[in-house]
């Protein structure tokens, strides 16, 4: 059995949701939530270069680049954001973000 | 081609085993050496299906680079591995669910989508033949030349991101600086003060 499109997309599409349930799962630690949106970008990514190899068209291989570059940006903002907001409250846990919540 | 299917299902099962347990490894560093795993087999995947230069690019980037930011962060913060692990299942019966929800939509999708008759004739850059231009080379031509305005904005959205990011962990310490008007200013009756010290009591 060759592997066709539909492994691909079986593949990206459990990624993802190991990626959803990882953000479920791990409300304690912010880090492993990050962790868990790369790999969700991942999974889209895994889509992307499997529909541009099956349809022989460059445009998605490119525009996952474009989905690596977004990914890189938001891993370091995000980081940032989490060490400055563990220098002021010790703590990376999701209930201890409510600063905000007035 | 078994050995082509053989590998996809390698690699395919070593990333999602990795994904597995970057989302549930007891120790954040157990889950970022996951997630390094994970971008591995993918950029594996990448290979095998003929995107040599995403894969290049995924270890250079990922591999290179988030994933050393995450494990740089997850070693500089001091976190109680013990207290991190309560509630773990709390979120889970909901977590599945929502899961569960997802995995079904995709599938549902996955199964039931079809082409547009006009998709064959409508492509956007068709891949050229391997032994007439590379991977990395018919990238190029398209990313230079039609992409070239989104390919600036990408490389401002990582200026503007690395400039972010270093606002917001700089810390102004208490640095000493010598002010020489202050110096020259000082009078010694400010600055002294003279106690008659009583002995056995101290100032």
């Amino acid at each position: 059995m060759a592997v066709g499109l539909e492994h691909y997309l079986a593949l990206a599409a459990v990624l993802f949701t190991l990626g959803i349930l990882g953000i479920f799962l791990n409300r304690k630690n912010v880090i492993i939530i990050l962790m868990s949106v790369e790999l969700m970008l991942l999974a889209v990514n895994i889509n992307l270069v499997a529909f541009s190899a099956e349809l022989g068209d460059l445009v998605g291989q490119v525009f996952a680049m474009f989905v690596l570059t977004v990914a890189a940006a938001e891993a370091a903002i995000g980081l940032a954001i989490l060490v400055v907001f563990f220098r002021n409250r010790s703590s990376i846990a999701v209930e201890d973000i409510s600063t905000m919540k007035g | 081609m078994i050995l082509q299917t053989l590998a996809f299902y390698l690699f395919a099962a070593i990333l999602l085993v990795s994904a597995v347990v970057v989302i549930s490894a007891r120790n954040p560093v157990h889950s970022v050496l996951c997630l390094i795993l994970a971008f591995f087999n993918a950029a594996a995947l990448f290979v095998l299906i003929g995107a040599e230069f995403l894969a290049m690019i995924l270890v250079i980037v990922y591999v290179g680079a988030v994933a050393v930011l995450f494990l740089f962060v997850v070693m500089m913060l001091d976190i109680d591995l013990a207290e991190m692990r309560q509630g773990f299942l709390n979120y889970l019966p909901i977590g599945a669910l929502v899961g569960l929800v997802l995995f079904v939509e995709l599938v549902i999708v996955a199964g039931l989508w079809q082409y547009e008759p006009a998709m064959a004739t409508g492509l956007g850059q068709p891949v050229p033949p391997l032994d007439v231009r590379s991977n990395t080379a018919a990238i190029g031509d398209v990313l230079y030349t039609r992409y070239a305005l989104l390919f600036q904005a990408a490389g401002i959205i990582l200026l503007i991101a690395m400039i972010g990011a270093i606002v917001l962990t700089l810390r102004h310490r208490h640095i000493k600086r010598q002010r020489i008007g202050e110096q020259v200013r000082r009078r010694p009756e400010d600055v002294i003060r003279l106690h008659d010290a009583r002995r056995g009591e101290g100032v």
